[in-house]
């Protein structure tokens, strides 16, 4: 993939390895991409509308979002099973306070202010504390971030008592409803935080030693890099980019449960990172990938739908997408 | 870490959680009329017999430097196709859901030792298909179990007036631990987790054992299903969301490193168990009046607990590490 950025020496980056095999492995995922969408094109009735195209979109945006983070953290090592929990208490928290129940509020504006900064304030002040139980502590990331994964949902529901919480507020829902020349506002702050990453990774000092620590730690260290610090500001990154996914759940729904915001995205985050082809154990990592896997699994979702298969058999097909991807991947390794 | 580091290591995961259980329930009947009551102790024992098979199968994968992933969705699973069984009688069920958890596990370890996927991502994906199967058998419903064939006694039942479950969960435990502890298997398991790489170079079955552990572990989880289908009188395909971290966490409270290597089959029943007094004891927290704490703490103090845990064995391995 073009955008794979890898810590292994330019030369062996650049050796051309020619074949079938060599192609498919890395350009599987632009081809598969690509593919279901010709299949589509062909079989789908109404595939190549507007329509289609923006409920296909506005699927992907929070897994996008919360893959982005993902991915980052797992370009360290590391992972990050709280990303759903943190949704569920950024999106328990913004409704109570546009909604005036935390505090009373001086102006609505300054309300709807509030509501977008705090809640994602918090998640990544939540996603720093995931950063700091890995490196202060040394805990393993899985079993740092199990405890918000139980925690968070439970804080969420705790805060709301298990209420739904039912709005209609359209300066807030911008975020999620909000079109910008007939585009969803969320596609478009989902493609503004991809690029943005996509840059980082590739472009500045933090996202060559993100790539470095994955890579080797003990190197990295040895290197000079300052593991604990980079670690902690990429769990927090993949926090606060959980609490915007969150916002954007909320605004769609016109509701906020805390019982079902971001249920499971762990585990769509997880595999849309896998499919894109970001390698699990650390040390290479692709944003664009992880967009192009999140696509991917979304699109094949649609195509099973809307021909008729149950979404059951589509996690079947789910599963089956993610096991291939991996093995290819580890093909291409050899 | 040295051997007597891990040693020390070792006993304060194993002695620390039942100390933390005796606490516990020290504090309950100390606290509350009824706590060590007939029904209070036998209900609590029912319902975490589940957990508890499930938790017995992820200590052995955790043991290996695995991770299972599936059991929860593979619980599921396994409620069902009991649940669709069960009108045939009590055997064709048990083994039905046995059967279904079974062939999960057999994918997992096909996929994990065979095509070398790491296991956290292959047992995420059979998870998911696992839980697409549960739901395309079970038409998107609960299906609701045969009264006649006296199935519901597995869940419901008691012998020897203790509940069937319990025994169940017992026998594996016991099971278990004599596996793990006396039999060649057991010591290779304990191997991979040490060093895989070592274990398979001195000759040890390494792939062999790592695959039986999967499916072991798919086993235990279609056998809980069995269970949760027997007691709530449903095969449930959208249960068991969860599960699977909840074992692992019982297995971690329970001082079983995720590093592999070092684990024990009592301790992670101590872990099960203390997880589970949590919940009862805040129901009956609640009902002395005092404080009202809604279901949703139960989770917050599960997390809160684990937190404790996980910090007070980092703190001690870094003490060790230092001795050493």
């Amino acid at each position: 993939m073009s955008d794979t950025a890898t810590t292994l020496p330019p030369a062996a980056q650049r050796a051309p390895r020619f074949g079938v095999r060599n192609i498919l492995t890395r350009y599987g995922s632009w081809i598969a991409l690509v593919l279901l969408i010709l299949v589509n094109l062909a079989i789908t009735p109404n595939f190549a509308t507007w329509q289609t195209f923006n409920v296909n979109l506005t699927q992907v945006c929070a897994i996008v979002i919360v893959g982005v983070g993902m991915t980052l953290v797992i370009a360290t090592g590391g992972i990050d099973l709280s990303v759903g929990a943190l949704m569920a208490i950024a999106g328990a928290i913004a409704p109570l306070i546009f909604l005036g129940k935390l505090f009373p509020l001086p102006h609505p504006a300054i309300g709807i202010a509030l509501a977008f900064v705090v809640p994602v304030l918090i998640a990544a002040a939540l996603g720093w504390f995931n950063g700091w139980l890995v490196t202060r502590l040394s805990i393993q990331p899985i079993i740092a971030t199990l405890v918000l994964f139980i925690a968070g949902r439970g804080i969420a529901q705790v805060f709301t008592n298990g209420n739904l919480q039912v709005f209609n507020l359209p300066s807030f829902q911008f975020i999620g409803l909000g079109r910008v020349f007939g585009i969803p506002f969320q596609a478009i702050l989902m493609i503004v935080i991809v690029a943005a990453a996509a840059w980082m990774l590739r472009r500045t000092v933090f996202g060559r030693q993100i790539l470095a620590i994955g890579g080797n730690e003990r190197a990295a260290r040895l290197s000079g890099i300052p593991v604990a610090f980079v670690k902690q500001r990429v769990y927090l990154i993949s926090g606060l980019l959980s609490g915007i996914a969150g916002l954007i759940v909320i605004a769609r729904n016109s509701a906020a449960d805390a019982n079902l915001v971001g249920l499971g995205m762990e585990l769509d985050a997880i595999a849309a990172v896998a499919v894109g082809g970001t390698l699990l154990t650390g040390g290479r990592a692709t944003v664009i990938g992880t967009l192009v896997g999140a696509l991917i699994i979304q699109l094949v979702r649609y195509t099973l739908l809307a021909n008729g298969v149950p979404d059951a058999a589509a996690l079947v097909a789910k599963a089956a997408i993610i096991v291939l991807a991996v093995w290819l991947q580890r093909q291409s390794q050899r | 870490m040295n051997t007597i580091s891990l040693k020390v290591f070792q006993g304060i995961g194993r002695y620390g959680v039942l100390l933390a259980l005796v606490a516990l329930i020290l504090f309950g009947w100390l606290r509350y009329e009824n706590f060590l009551g007939a029904f209070n102790v036998l209900s609590v024992l029912r319902y975490n017999s589940m957990f508890a098979l499930v938790a017995l199968g992820m200590c052995f994968v955790i043991i290996t430097g695995g991770i299972d992933l599936s059991v929860g969705s593979t619980a599921a699973l396994g409620s069902v196709v009991a649940a669709l069984l069960s009108p045939y009688g009590v055997v064709p069920g048990l083994l039905g859901g046995l059967a279904a958890g079974l062939a999960v596990g057999a994918c997992n370890a096909f996929i994990v030792t065979r095509l070398n996927i790491l296991p956290f991502i292959a047992t995420l994906a059979t998870m998911l298909a696992a839980s697409g199967c549960a739901l395309l058998l079970a038409n998107n419903q609960s299906v609701s179990v045969s009264y006649e064939t006296g199935f519901v006694e597995l869940g419901q039942g008691d012998l020897l007036g203790f509940p069937i479950p319990a025994w169940i969960a017992l026998i594996a435990f016991l099971l278990g631990s004599l596996v793990l502890n006396f039999t060649s298997f057991g010591r290779t398991v304990l191997a991979i987790g040490g060093n895989e790489d070592a274990a398979r170079l001195m000759g040890l079955p390494a792939q062999r054992v790592k695959a039986l552990v999967y499916l072991a572990s798919g086993g235990l989880a279609g056998l809980a299903g069995v269970i949760l289908a027997a007691q709530f009188g449903a095969g449930q395909p959208i249960e068991g969301v969860g599960w699977e971290l909840f074992a692992i966490a019982a297995v971690v409270v329970g001082g079983t490193l995720l590093t592999g290597g070092v684990g024990s089959v009592g301790s992670t029943l101590a872990g099960v168990l203390l997880l589970g007094l949590i919940f009862n004891i805040l129901n009956f927290e609640n009902g002395l009046g005092w404080i009202s704490l809604s279901a949703y703490w139960q989770s917050v103090i599960r997390g809160a607990f684990l937190l404790l845990v996980v910090a007070i064995q980092a703190r001690l391995s870094m003490r060790t590490e230092e001795a050493a």
